[in-house]
């Protein structure tokens, strides 16, 4: 396989790896987030100056790099979460920009807006995909239990949650913490893959390009999302030779998504035997394109 | 069996409640016993749902206290209430729509068969063993609902009258002590009344629970509840048997006006 294709595969994991924690909270709990990039780049300079200025064995680094992320994200949820409604993605938004804001002016221990060079060139494609595999098995496995659907019922009606004995600020908080560790370990490969981060590459455009991979591929769907990822990830690479039309297309994507699938590419069905059951019923009754995915 | 049917299980002392100006409940005392069926009636807007949002910490009350089997649980949080065992349902029905039945009452019922953090995210341990146990006796409960059929259709397809009994499914996978049914009959035919009267009969017998139940269909009331609490105007104004509030003044010219010759 050429180096050409290992990257793009590695970037696929590395996105997929943020878009499934931007996908637990905003698909599955219902917050949404405009500040996710924050998480990452909280990820990837823990990573980075731990690799390059102390050392640190980078997969312990990556950890930490996700741990970083995951605290950041308890210390930001437990004041705004306790609420209801849409304190956080406000909050969510000067988050993402005061994080950069604090990377560009950190001084030597971010290096400021230049960036921060030299990072171990460590996320190799074996290593993309052993986390891509290991974090999307801990998340399929965690939205088929309990938590999948404590999360759903606190996203679908708060009231009836809480009447159901449900601490429902507990469990959106716990969602924020897993979404932003798993953000902050996607960052922290992306630095390892690239060998330089800057603040820039974390900025509103990162965040909001997470949150409409999650939207594309369906709100409440883990296998819609990594089907987003995927599509979207392409969509920039394939037509990287017609750069300046890139982002054309990838609106125009989004915007056909909007209108001919509202609820995304998946709805809320996971890819599965029990989604070809569904489809198989629909098309036997011959009503498929009239009620679309919808059930 | 350890419940004494003659025991307290839920008291209410002097409960005020107050929206802006307006008395919405206003020094509203009354007990309940255990393994008691008690009905509470009241035109519209007397403050019944309002007793109800008091008793499971929706809201707080101004002044006053709630009393749950010796437990004062007046500034408890909502869930805090609920893990007291008891268990409501609304007016307005307040399923997961998208969800289906069977998730529906799975979502209630695994608040007692809890796997931990790290059994679930790894699928490893108990996961398994909790997840059937979980989900069959989640069909138990919709089987003796009869739902059963239903299990799989998503909750906002059913109609209204399953969507009902879907939800007090729902409120009994919580396995409560004191069950509170707010306006289960309504929007409901004679007919489906009726079934729901056997239905709120047998679970009182069945699982031997308390339950407060607020109606305004009167024949649904004075038929299963032996002890009647009425209410107008956040206040309130008789409580017994189904002959005394049925001969109560006060209850006669709540609903039907005052007479004309004093």
């Amino acid at each position: 396989m050429s180096g050409y294709t290992d990257g793009i595969i590695i970037l696929l994991c590395i996105n997929s790896i943020a878009a499934m924690g931007v996908s637990l909270l905003t698909g599955f709990t219902g917050i949404f987030s405009l500040g996710h990039a924050g998480y990452m780049a909280v990820g990837a300079y823990t990573a980075a100056i731990l690799t390059f200025q102390y050392e640190v064995n980078f997969i312990l680094a990556i950890l930490l790099g996700g741990a970083m992320a995951a605290i950041l994200g308890y210390v930001i949820g437990v004041p705004t979460l306790k609420l209801v409604g849409d304190y956080y993605a406000i909050v969510s938004i000067g988050l993402g920009e005061a994080i950069r804001l604090l990377l560009e002016n950190g001084g030597t221990i971010t290096r400021g807006a230049r960036g921060y060079p030299g990072i171990p060139p460590y996320t190799t494609l074996t290593i993309a995909l052993c986390f891509f595999v290991i974090m999307a098995f801990l998340m399929f496995n965690l939205i088929n239990s309990r938590f999948g659907r404590a999360f759903k019922a606190c996203r679908d009606d708060y009231i009836a949650a809480s009447l159901l004995g449900y601490n429902t600020s507990k469990y959106r908080i716990l969602s924020l913490v897993l979404s932003a560790f798993y953000c902050g370990i996607s960052g922290a490969l992306l630095g390892g893959f690239l060998s330089f981060i800057q603040p820039i590459m974390f900025d509103m455009i990162k965040s909001t390009e997470l949150t409409a991979v999650v939207v594309f591929g369906g709100l409440g769907s883990m296998t819609g999302t990594l089907i987003g990822a995927l599509i979207i990830t392409l969509i920039t690479e394939l037509f990287r030779p017609i750069s300046q039309y890139r982002m054309l297309i990838y609106g125009a994507i989004l915007v056909i998504i909007m209108i001919i699938r509202p609820e995304g590419v998946m709805g809320q069905h996971e890819f599965g035997p029990k989604l070809l059951k569904v489809l198989k019923r629909k098309f036997l009754r011959g009503n498929f394109s009239k009620e679309g995915g919808e059930s | 069996m350890t419940k004494v049917s003659k025991n307290i299980i839920l008291k209410l002392d002097n409960l005020n409640k107050y929206f802006g100006g307006v008395p919405a409940v206003k020094d509203i005392s009354f007990s309940i016993n255990q393994r008691e069926l008690v009905g509470l009636i009241g035109p519209n807007g007397a403050g019944k749902t309002t007793i109800f949002n008091l008793i499971t910490g929706v809201y707080f009350p101004d002044s006053g206290h709630i009393n749950f089997q010796g437990e004062d649980i007046t500034s408890l949080k909502t869930y805090e209430v609920i893990r007291k065992n008891i268990a409501r349902t609304f007016q307005n029905i307040r399923l997961f729509p998208r969800s289906t039945a069977l998730e529906n009452v799975m979502v209630a019922m695994q608040q007692h068969h809890a796997c931990s953090f790290g059994e679930a995210i790894t699928h490893f341990g108990r996961w398994g063993k909790k997840e059937r146990e979980i989900k069959l006796k989640s069909m138990d409960i919709l089987d003796k609902m009869g739902l059963a059929k239903r299990a799989d259709q998503p909750a906002r397809t059913l109609p209204y009258g399953i969507q009902r009994r879907l939800e007090i499914a729902r409120a009994l996978a919580l396995d409560p002590e004191f069950l509170l049914l707010d306006e289960p009959a309504a929007g409901m035919n004679p007919e489906e009344v009726n079934e729901l009267n056997h239905l709120i009969v047998d679970i009182h017998k069945e699982l031997k629970i308390t339950i407060l139940v607020i109606e305004h269909h009167m024949d649904l009331v004075m038929e299963i509840c032996p002890h009647i609490i009425c209410m107008n105007f956040g206040t309130k104004i008789a409580e017994g048997n189904p002959d005394e509030i049925q001969r109560h003044p006060e209850v006669l010219k709540a609903y039907l006006g005052v007479e004309v010759d004093e």
